[in-house]
């Protein structure tokens, strides 16, 4: 997995709540037995026109010109500003493979979904939450500005503006670890490999049902 | 001391308690599907590890596959390589699998119950957000991604932190005609898609204990529309009685022992939560969402909301973008919404009290002229055939609803099931997201009744003046 460990990038304001993982990848484009591929077709139903099918060649495609991701001036955005409860619904984890491959390595909003917000931490992603009055600052300063860029710090778990002002952001310690050294958490976890063993070996005793 | 149902469940699973505070969290059993397994089932190939415990996981396609023409396989070639793909890798691993064809086969939620795979007291997770379904056997269940499969896969843990936790307490006793799924959306309705967020939610309170295994099933699989990490509620008769006798239950002096182990899957009298609910079963009267998120719901007796009611501008702007997005505008009644399509259906809503409940509603009538399609998906091949035993596959093709083979379908329209832009579907699915049920469609959530009066009538009607009536 790609380490996070400091990201300065171009910001993309998605002024929305309840931004579902049906809108940020729709389910035609579930049935890849990939994990790469999905950028062009992030937030496929609100970029284009038409609808969008598999491995389809995207560049001639109608686009959607008022669409953020659409507009010239948040081309190349690395970090996104979304609204509350941002990523609910299904688990797919295709959603934050869209948005890493798109080039999105930081969202910034004032709540996430949990499955979500787990799932970019497995895939180099920060979700980073901040206050409805701190997502509002920085909805307008990035309307107001072209060419906005936040600066993302994970060691120091700081947004800080263009004009040097200051977020502070919560990150629990074990994710922050991992994601910061680009940790694969599987081998982690198989260190532990005795631990698990004895743990089965006092439920196969205990609660022999659960080994049938 | 006095624990929680969730505490209970928790604590005997604890392999490991971090420095951190997180813990490793033993896995009972993974559920597989072919959608969020394929990569996964790669990741283990290409670090060249094995499944911890192989037992432990059990598979079946469901998202994929064709409700309709089975004789002639998957014809969409990209469905047909991922449902392929789930039986190589179950054969290469050596994992069990219901594959098509199978009378098992079936949506992953209602085939892992009906099996007996899911026990009381388990650690339940699938690569599925409405693995919260299986809370309602007092087990934690959980959706996770395809990172956590493959972390499943090979290590039979998952590194957790233990969620906050709620009780939503339902007292008194539910009116006539009112379901699950009512239950279900008033509460989505109350606490909202982000009322949940960070929680364990225990369902209690006499009418909760009034719903059958089907409809406390029905009611913790959306548990994650209200964005709770599980829900569940304690293990009483009913649950011991639902699971005695399934093709994986234990059986002889296992059984005996398990039973007593269950009977204390409870939350002790003292036990303390993070949060706690109070509603009233006699307010909850059938519920239809009308926008595009789950919160978005109103009583079969309401209308609309009014823009002016939001409670902010990030509401009112989300609301003003449902209307567009569903052709609907404010203060109008929800009895004058026509549909054009019905679908009975989903891990939600495919269980067989969902099939005899909108079947007594049919049951002598035909489907509205101005209807196009109405559609009854069965969740697995047996409850297919426990319908058709019982002649509610007749009732319903005589009433002009077509009867499929199990699987997903236009819950979320991965195969051909779908609607197309403009069309609006009464579903008895989970979400009513845009474009959930196919680019442009405009879903309605409804519990089997009324999605089956809806059938009848052609638009939203209230199922208690039907009962009324009959």
């Amino acid at each position: 997995m790609q380490a996070f460990t400091k990201l300065e990038g171009l910001v993309v304001p998605l002024d929305r709540a309840n931004v579902d993982t049906d809108a940020i990848i729709p389910k035609q484009f579930l049935k890849s037995i990939k994990r790469t591929g999905y950028g062009p077709f992030l937030f496929d139903e609100w970029r284009y026109e038409d609808v969008g099918q598999p491995e389809m060649d995207c560049s001639n495609r109608p686009i959607r010109k008022d669409f953020v991701l659409n507009q010239a001036r948040f081309k190349g955005a690395k970090i996104m500003l979304a609204r509350e409860n941002f990523g609910c619904g299904s688990s797919r984890e295709h959603a934050p493979w869209a948005i890493v491959d798109y080039g999105v390595s930081c969202v910034i909003a004032p709540s996430f979904a949990d499955i979500f917000y787990n799932n970019c931490f497995k895939n180099g992603i920060l979700p980073v939450v901040l206050s409805d009055a701190e997502m509002d600052v920085l909805f307008a300063e990035t309307e107001a500005n072209e060419g906005y860029k936040l600066s993302v710090d994970l060691a120091a778990q700081t947004v800080t503006t263009p004009s040097g002002q200051v977020f502070n952001f919560e990150v629990d310690d074990f994710r922050k670890h991992c994601l910061f050294n680009g940790l694969d958490d599987i081998g982690l976890t198989l260190q532990q490999a005795d631990k698990i063993k004895a743990y089965e070996a006092k439920r196969k005793v205990d609660a022999p049902w659960l080994f049938a | 001391m006095a624990k929680t149902l969730f505490e209970k469940v928790w604590s005997q699973h604890v392999v490991n308690e971090n420095d951190d505070g997180s813990v490793l969290l033993y896995i009972d059993r993974q559920l597989v599907h072919e959608v969020t397994s394929p990569q996964a089932f790669e990741g283990l190939r290409i670090a060249g590890r094995k499944p911890w415990r192989t037992s432990a996981s059990v598979a079946t396609p469901d998202h994929n596959v064709p409700t309709t023409g089975l004789e002639h396989g998957i014809t969409d070639p990209v469905a047909k390589t991922q449902v392929e793909a789930l039986d190589s890798n179950c054969e290469e691993f050596g994992i069990t699998e219901f594959k098509m064809g199978d009378i098992r086969q079936g949506i992953v939620h209602v085939v892992g119950p009906e099996q007996g795979l899911v026990l009381p007291g388990m650690t339940v997770v699938c690569g599925d957000s409405h693995t919260s379904t299986h809370g309602a056997l007092a087990a934690i269940a959980t959706g996770i991604g395809t990172s956590e499969v493959e972390h499943v896969l090979a290590t039979q843990t998952l590194i957790q932190q233990k969620p906050t936790l709620m009780r939503i307490n339902v007292s008194g006793d539910l009116p006539e005609g009112i379901t699950g799924k009512d239950v279900a959306l008033y509460i989505i309705g109350k606490i909202g898609t982000a009322g949940g967020t960070g929680y364990a939610i225990e369902f209690a309170g006499s009418a909760i204990e009034a719903l059958s295994m089907e409809g406390r099933m029905t009611l913790c699989n959306m548990t994650i529309e209200a964005g709770a990490r599980c829900g569940m509620v304690a293990v009483d008769d009913k649950t011991i009685a639902y699971v005695k006798g399934r093709p994986f239950s234990p059986t002889g002096e296992v059984w005996d022992k398990a039973e007593a182990a269950w009977r204390k899957l409870y939350s002790d009298a003292d036990a303390r939560f993070d949060k706690e609910v109070h509603l009233n079963a006699a307010d909850i009267v059938p519920q239809v969402s009308w926008g595009t998120s789950p919160e978005m719901v109103m009583p079969i007796t309401g209308s609309t909301p009014d823009l002016s009611d939001a409670k902010d501008d990030v509401q009112r702007e989300g609301w003003t973008r449902a209307f567009e997005y569903m052709g609907l505008n404010e203060n109008t009644p929800m009895q004058d919404i026509t549909v054009d399509k019905v679908f009975i259906g989903s891990c939600t809503n495919a269980r067989i009290e969902d099939f005899r409940a909108a079947a007594s509603i049919a049951k002598g009538y035909k489907v509205a002229d101005n209807i196009k399609l109405a559609m009854v998906v069965p969740g697995s091949g047996l409850v297919k055939a426990q319908a058709e035993a019982e002649g509610l596959d007749k009732i319903f093709m005589d009433a002009g609803f077509e009867w499929r083979a199990p699987g997903c379908s236009m819950c979320l329209a991965m195969n051909a099931d779908r609607l197309g832009a403009g069309e609006r579907c009464a579903s008895t699915s989970n979400r009513n997201f845009e474009g959930r049920q196919g680019a442009g469609g405009r879903t309605h959530l409804v519990s089997p009744a009324m999605a089956a009066a809806a059938a009848i009538k052609g638009h939203f009607v209230d199922i208690r003046d039907w009962n009324a009536k009959a």
